[in-house]
């Protein structure tokens, strides 16, 4: 195809404006975070920390309780999303290669639970966790965020299994496997991309819940690090340098495992998406 | 909010979603009655096998009924009571009927902020579809390594925790140091050097939406590029030797084919953007004077910040109300879509 110069050059131009635009707030988050306080506090804003300083991190870091709250991120989010996996693909597996009477009213109330206000549940969750006296406590709050995640799993996991040929499952048990035999033999080490993706969406989702954690959970020994970033801006005032360091540290892991994962969400999007 | 994950119906544009079109179709019923060496003799394989996937699914539908169901109904109850601090600490239930909800639907209030959320999810569902679709087929025209570089801040856009960028956003827009404020006053508009953004609602809400759209369009994109990519190329030369312009090519090519993705998507996004919370409260905490308080801010504000519960909760069951009316709608246009359900 032939185009004029400018007809080849502006989606480039485009691209670049809108790349700029789609990256310029978490280059900023970065950058602050390594500035020195004079360049976060000036008048001239300092687009190339050239002299850059690791004190921001130390002081995110160590604020009091910085390490509680990553254990009880870390184990919120891992107890969830492995319960999560162990429910769904039992689920997943019944939807997926069986035939039975309710089948499509509970595919319906998966799809239904995805979309579930949890935001407008906060309240109840609050007032239940409550009188059963489990507030501050990270087993409601594991229990929540495996519902959470629990509906897409087994969306997924019902494409995952249904895209593995019923042929594969039937010669094993021709071969004398029982059908749990043929599963756990045949089926589930092709189920391993996902698996992986599911879970990996599924931590996305739980390490960033913020509003049911904010109120379940008032005690600092049962927070978890979306609270540590959010009060920051009260602890520290206006000291954007941590505010940022934290950001940061928060940020980094679920960017390297969307990047990772990117192939992935890219091309299953059109099955089950996902979106930040 | 954070991850949430829905299904988008295209013209199934991925291989493995072709696969499970196809492998999924009508099964026999006899294929459940596969000889099972392994079966226990006494039940007998046909019992076995009709109650098996009520057995598999049975964790599942517990945990739906006691962490889903469960708050659901508890929502439903207590908004039919007056439950405030003092019946709250000493665990009094008073019922008061139909009180919380006819007070809220008698109230000005409650209706400004349902318009206002309407009017706001409006907003941003627009922008992000429009701008969403845009950079979809702008991917799709731009060569490979433009569009990785498109592609890597779609994706830094798209992954960033919902409670970092709205960190960021706010140290985006601060009054003083912010580097919006300065570029604006650079560009020769002095009169927003030291502007305070979240005091006004305008302004408040624009910084708002700018995060949300920011968020937002990057998923459209992704999955309008890859609708697009399906797309045989013959379609789009055989359009342009019918003499066929740009806005042509979209309206007899494109939109046809994309249109179930297109209104699917939509649905979502309003659903999303209707229920968001975490944005709008962090960023200001709905205010200034409560004018950016949309509905499950303003549930969570009454019920929980006033300690109103039965209020908050009535409010809640209103947007619950509104929320599966959308979904209902959105249910039947994929469940027209999709026999293989």
């Amino acid at each position: 195809m032939r185009r004029s110069l400018f007809g080849r050059t502006w989606p480039n131009l485009i691209a670049v404006v809108l790349f700029v635009f789609f990256i310029f707030p978490v280059y900023w988050m970065f950058s602050t975070a390594f500035k020195q306080n004079k360049d976060i506090v000036s008048r001239d804003p300092v687009f190339l920390p050239l002299d850059g300083t690791f004190e921001h991190f130390d002081r995110a870091v160590n604020v009091p309780h910085f390490w509680t709250y990553v254990t009880n991120s870390l184990i919120v989010t891992v107890g969830a999303v492995l319960g999560s996996l162990v429910i769904a693909t039992l689920a997943a597996f019944a939807i997926a290669r069986m035939r039975f009477r309710g089948r499509k009213s509970f595919v319906l109330v998966v799809m239904a639970a995805q979309m579930a206000p949890w935001e407008v549940m906060v309240i109840a969750a609050y007032l239940i966790v409550r009188d059963n006296d489990m507030l501050n406590s990270l087993v409601p709050l594991t229990a929540f965020y495996l519902m959470m995640v629990l509906p897409f799993t087994i969306w997924t996991l019902r494409g995952f299994i249904a895209a593995v040929p019923k042929e594969l499952e039937e010669s094993a048990m021709v071969d004398g496997c029982t059908r749990t035999q043929a599963f756990v033999k045949v089926i589930f080490p092709l189920l391993a991309p996902g698996l992986m993706s599911t879970s990996l969406f599924g931590f996305i989702t739980a390490w960033n819940e913020f509003p049911l954690v904010n109120m379940l959970n008032k005690k600092e020994m049962a927070q978890t690090l979306p609270l540590w970033l959010s009060s920051f801006q009260t602890a520290f005032g206006t000291d954007w340098g941590a505010t940022m360091a934290a950001s940061t540290l928060f940020a980094v892991p679920i960017l390297i495992l969307f990047i990772f994962l990117q192939r992935k969400a890219v091309s299953g999007m059109t099955d089950g998406a996902v979106k930040g | 909010m954070a991850a949430q994950s829905e299904r988008v119906q295209t013209q199934s544009p991925e291989p493995t979603n072709s696969v499970v079109a196809s492998t999924d179709g009508p099964t026999t019923p006899g294929a459940e009655r596969t000889p099972r060496s392994g079966g226990r003799p006494s039940d007998g394989p046909s019992l076995a096998s009709r109650f098996a996937p009520y057995l598999l699914l049975l964790p599942a539908i517990a945990a739906t009924l006691v962490l889903l169901l469960w708050p659901l109904v508890e929502t439903a109850v207590v908004s039919f009571q007056d439950l405030n601090r003092r019946q709250f600490i000493n665990h009094l239930t008073e019922w008061t009927g139909f009180t919380n909800y006819t007070d809220q639907l008698g109230s000005s209030e409650f209706w400004a902020i349902t318009l206002r959320t309407v009017v706001f999810t409006a907003v941003n569902v627009v922008l992000i579809m429009v701008f969403g679709t845009l950079v979809g087929l702008l991917l799709n025209i731009l060569g490979k390594r433009m569009r990785l570089l498109l592609s890597l801040g779609l994706l830094l856009a798209w992954a960033m925790p919902v409670v970092a960028a709205t960190t960021v956003y706010t140290w985006l827009f601060d009054q003083n140091f912010g580097v919006v404020n300065w570029f604006l006053d650079k560009l020769g508009w002095h009169s927003m050097a030291h502007f305070n953004w979240t005091s006004g609602q305008y302004s408040t809400f624009f910084v708002i939406i700018l995060l949300i759209v920011w968020q937002s369009v990057p998923f459209v994109a992704f999955n309008m590029y890859a609708g697009l990519t399906t797309i045989p190329k013959e379609l789009y030369e055989a359009a342009r030797m019918d003499g066929a312009g740009s806005a042509k090519i979209w309206s007899s090519v494109i939109y046809p084919i994309m249109k179930p993705f297109l209104l699917a998507t939509t649905f979502l996004e309003v659903i999303w953007v209707f229920k968001a919370f975490t944005q709008v409260y962090l960023i200001n905490k709905g205010g200034p004077d409560g004018l950016t308080r949309t509905l499950p801010v303003h549930a969570f504000l009454e019920g929980i910040g006033s300690q109103h519960f039965g209020v908050g909760s009535a409010i809640a069951v209103l947007t619950i109300l509104m929320l599966a009316a959308l979904m209902a709608y959105y249910f039947r246009i994929i469940l027209k879509q999709e026999d293989e359900l």
